[in-house]
């Protein structure tokens, strides 16, 4: 902590621009760090945040040049300007990057305690191999990690997603740099293993003094670990200050559309989310007040169901129709995968991803499954669209009997339950073009259909999910995140399902884009009088959206029930660390 | 491990006894009796029964197989109906030559195409890196005969270096044994050299792009060092594939170059049988074949296991 004291100046970035030959990326960047700082850098994608800290590290890809002035505490000169050979004296040694994705992160096939070693050895800090290893296991057991040995001599794959970025944190740390850079480190984490390693972050900078830039499009993760917060959009800081005045009084547009996006307990006069759009009329929570939870609960019931009808009147219903006659009914569900290939004396390892797993959906019901990875909630979305056969228990859907059923009795099914993939990109076919797209799932084998009605048909369900007519003729990758989910969405429901599996829809989106397809998707439920499945690890999502919601851990439903019973008064010991975990905006702050 | 070598063990085996039964009954389906081919169309019945019983083709088929297949093991392939010779012995000879050209070459077309595929990929923006590219898609390109009519053109005829052909073994002569295989060698060693250059410059491109090769960067280590320490072993698993699947096609693949040099291998063993309708010798070059693209991939996945860790079962 004394090393980092002294200086008054960690970090000093001056009028930093970003491009490449033919284009700006970043423009006039400005940002100045005291020793110990934690500071916030929000943005969306594109907006330039990830490019800003690849040039701090003097890590810009080839062909992206940078301008300006880079000054950090313990070099004298300009990093912007300085040589390859000297930045690697100052990589890893007084400014460390933790990056998103830590399977990939790591090298495979090297053991984790050689990689943490080797930081330390290759700037030489320690004093021979022997003592990097010894720290380098110090460095283990310092970021908590349960058997630092063990975890030392195990390869990436043997530990889990949580460990693995403790692995990498403990690697930026072993050298104590001045500055940690964490790149949305904790965005590839299940919702659980998110605070755990927020909490370890903020720990550690907080004990070493070590001075954190944290780039995040998170809000509520912002608001839980930084200061001080830098909003950039289009490749420029667009607000700057302290996290309070920034969140509670946003003074810049996008800044308020951001947060008005974000925050999914606040909704407008509608009983919508907000968008960029309507985010005049927003009002932030206010930090000073500190709203305790128990003085927000009245809200929620107004907050969560965007129909005023179905608030009072959806739950009885769905709970005395669907007994005589549900839209999807499930009993004792069960899938045991091999994971492996059987091997001459042995059996394949087996894996349960379902274990008697039953409940009912009610038409018109909006029916959320939250879980983490390995929950089997992937497992049971499969099963239920007839991708995959359960290897025990039974499954209706609109009364098409799903376990056990032959490819071509599946047809049925196809067209009364329509999935929305997580991934706009990978779901679309990049050859084909959008009409063709949406007009699928209509040209199911033995049917005749003519291609004018065909063209209406898709012209329609272009304009239903808000997209220009002369959407059809382009192809996919024309179009942004939001966009294509927005295809995803008109290609399920043309050919008029009765249910609709939505797959974390809006996990792969923006925060501005997510609110508007969650909106969108919660007009057409409506509209099309569908029944929604919405599977997802993101519980205030799923709060919005939701009217019942079944948690599920280790393949098993550990609770469920209305979603406001869950979320306010939960039962089971796994979904109080779920919704205890979960980060909301308004909690957040609350909690600063 | 121990388990899953066994497992490839017994794969082996299975594997071989059926491609024992697919070749000899396939070569069966071939319209022609053996004893007809070797006396000729005029032979007299009675001529002919005697010979059919001394090859003992006139026993059931399945009696023919046994008597065929249990011997393998043994490294008894049984006696040509076309030379009447023994066909082990020459197997053997000719298995030998043949694995010493291809292995030899192999060797070489990697000591080639790992610093030449990795510069390339590491330049893949300068003139240096696009130069090695282009040259690679050249060496694709010519026919491995050409390349070596052009090695003898030049070094053997032109220059008068080294023979233009003909065959030593090791034993026998060394030094001889070198000036004789370094032309076809080379002549081998060149168009799989180019071709691996290319899957070592993709293989290394897509591990400079992965993410651990970033974390190299950031913990200070250098470009080359990152892509040294992090990077080769990884690229290492792609190339070692490619590898391989080379191997056992240039066995075969190598029948061209022994022509061109007049070298007695495995290839032209094959295509003398073949011209000479002599069945025996086929299947039996082919049962070698398989036994060899067998070991390889035995080895291979050893490899497989010994460089990535994920594969370990149990680990």
């Amino acid at each position: 902590m004394a090393k980092h004291a002294e200086a008054a100046t960690l970090l000093e970035v001056k009028n930093l621009s970003i491009g490449t030959k033919t284009r700006t990326l970043v423009s006039d960047f400005n940002l100045s760090m005291a020793p110990g700082d934690r500071v916030g850098l929000i943005g969306e994608s594109g907006s330039g945040k990830s490019i800003t800290t690849s040039a701090l590290m003097g890590l810009l890809p080839e062909g992206v040049t940078a301008q300006g002035s880079i000054q950090l505490a313990g070099y004298g000169g300009n990093l912007v300007e300085a040589s390859d050979r000297e930045l690697q004296k100052i990589r890893g040694k007084d400014m460390a990057m933790v990056f998103q994705e830590p399977l990939t992160a790591l090298n495979p096939l090297m053991k984790v305690g050689p990689q943490v070693a080797e930081i330390m050895s290759s700037h030489k800090t320690v004093p021979s191999k022997a003592a990097a290893r010894a720290r380098a296991v110090q460095m283990l057991e310092s970021v908590k990690l349960p058997d630092p040995e063990r975890a030392a001599r195990s390869y990436p794959h043997q530990l889990s997603g949580g460990q693995r970025q403790r692995a990498m944190l403990a690697m930026a740390l072993a050298n104590n740099p001045g500055l940690l850079l964490c790149d949305e480190p904790t965005t590839a984490l299940d919702v659980t293993v998110q605070r755990q390693v927020l909490d370890l972050i903020l720990e550690s900078v907080t004990e070493r003094g070590t001075g954190l830039l944290f780039i995040t499009h998170d809000l509520s993760v912002v608001a839980n670990v930084c200061d001080r917060v830098l909003v950039m959009n289009n490749g420029r800081v667009v607000e700057e200050g302290s996290t309070e005045e920034v969140f509670s009084n946003p003074q810049h547009p996008y800044t308020r559309g951001l947060l008005a996006a974000s925050d999914l307990d606040a909704t407008d006069a509608q009983g919508r989310l907000f968008t960029v759009a309507s985010a005049a009329a927003y009002v932030p929570p206010s930090v000073r007040e500190e709203p305790a939870p128990a003085e927000r609960v009245p809200e929620e019931p107004v907050a969560a169901p965007p129909e005023p009808a179905t608030v009072g009147e959806a739950e009885p219903a769905a709970q005395g129709e669907p007994s005589e006659n549900p839209v999807i009914s499930v009993a004792d569900l069960h899938r045991i995968y091999p994971v492996s290939r059987s091997t001459l004396f042995g059996k394949p390892s087996e894996v349960h991803a379902l274990r008697g797993v039953s409940f009912e959906v009610a038409a018109g019901q909006r029916f959320g499954v939250v879980g983490e990875s390995g929950s089997g909630k992937s497992t049971l979305l499969r099963i239920l669209a007839g991708l995959d056969q359960p290897s025990s228990g039974s499954v209706q859907v609109a009364g098409n009997q799903v376990s056990g059923a032959k490819e071509r009795d599946l047809l049925q099914l196809r067209q009364q339950l329509q999935i929305v993939f997580q991934d706009p990109m990978g779901s679309l076919d990049p050859r084909m073009r959008v009409r063709d797209i949406i007009a699928e799932p209509l040209l199911a084998p033995g049917q005749k259909v003519d291609s004018a009605k065909l063209r209406k048909q898709v012209a329609e369900m272009l304009g239903a999910v808000g997209l220009p007519a002369d959407a059809a003729e382009r192809f996919p990758h024309q179009f942004s995140g939001g966009q294509r989910q927005r295809i995803s969405i008109a290609r399920a429901l043309i050919c008029e399902p009765r249910v609709l599996v939505a797959d974390e829809p809006v996990s792969a989106l923006d925060v501005s884009v997510r609110a508007q397809v969650l909106n969108l998707l919660s007009d057409l439920v409506d509209d099309y009088q569908l029944t929604l499945v919405f599977v997802s690890h993101d519980l205030g999502v799923v709060r919005y959206i939701c009217d019942n919601v079944v948690v599920m851990n280790e393949g098993q439903i550990v609770e469920s029930g209305t979603t406001e019973q869950i979320y306010e008064n939960p039962q089971h010991e796994y979904t109080r660390t779920l919704v205890n975990s979960s980060m909301s905006l308004q909690n957040e702050l609350a909690l600063r | 491990m121990g388990i899953r070598l066994l497992t490839n063990l017994v794969r082996f085996a299975v594997t071989y006894v059926i491609a024992t039964v697919a070749v000899f009954f396939f070569m069966r389906a071939i319209p022609g009796d053996p004893a007809q081919i070797a006396l000729g169309v005029n032979a007299s019945p009675e001529l002919l029964a005697k010979t059919r019983a001394e090859f003992g083709t006139d026993r059931p088929l399945i009696v023919q197989y046994f008597d065929w297949a249990l011997g393998l093991p043994a490294g008894n392939f049984g006696t040509s109906y076309v030379t009447r010779q023994d066909i082990s012995p020459l197997i053997i000879d000719r298995v030998q030559v043949s694995l010493i050209l291809v292995v030899l070459a192999m060797l070489v077309a990697l000591l080639i195409a790992v610093p030449f595929g990795t510069y390339a990929a590491v330049k893949h923006r300068n003139p240096s890196g696009i130069i090695i590219s282009g040259v690679s898609q050249l060496g694709v390109a010519i026919p491995n005969f050409l390349a070596g009519i052009l090695l003898v053109v030049v070094f053997a005829v032109g220059l008068g270096w080294l023979p233009a052909n003909g065959w030593t073994p090791p034993g026998e002569d060394f030094g001889d044994f070198l000036a004789r295989v370094f032309l076809p060698v080379l002549a081998l060693a060149s168009v799989q050299g180019a071709i691996l250059t290319r899957y070592v410059r993709s293989a290394v491109m897509e591990v400079m792009s992965e993410d651990y090769l970033r974390t190299a960067r950031s913990k200070g280590l250098g470009k080359l060092e990152s892509l040294v320490k992090h990077g080769l072993r990884n690229a290492s698993i792609p190339v070692l594939t490619v590898t391989s699947v080379q191997l056992a096609a240039l066995i075969i693949g190598a029948v061209v170059i022994e022509r061109v040099f007049v070298i007695p291998g495995l290839g032209s063993m094959l295509l003398d049988a073949v011209g000479n309708r002599d069945l025996l010798t086929v299947q039996s070059v082919v049962m070698v074949l398989v036994a060899i693209t067998l070991i390889i991939n035995l080895v291979v996945d050893v490899l497989y296991t010994i460089l990535d860790p994920r594969i370990r079962k149990g680990a």
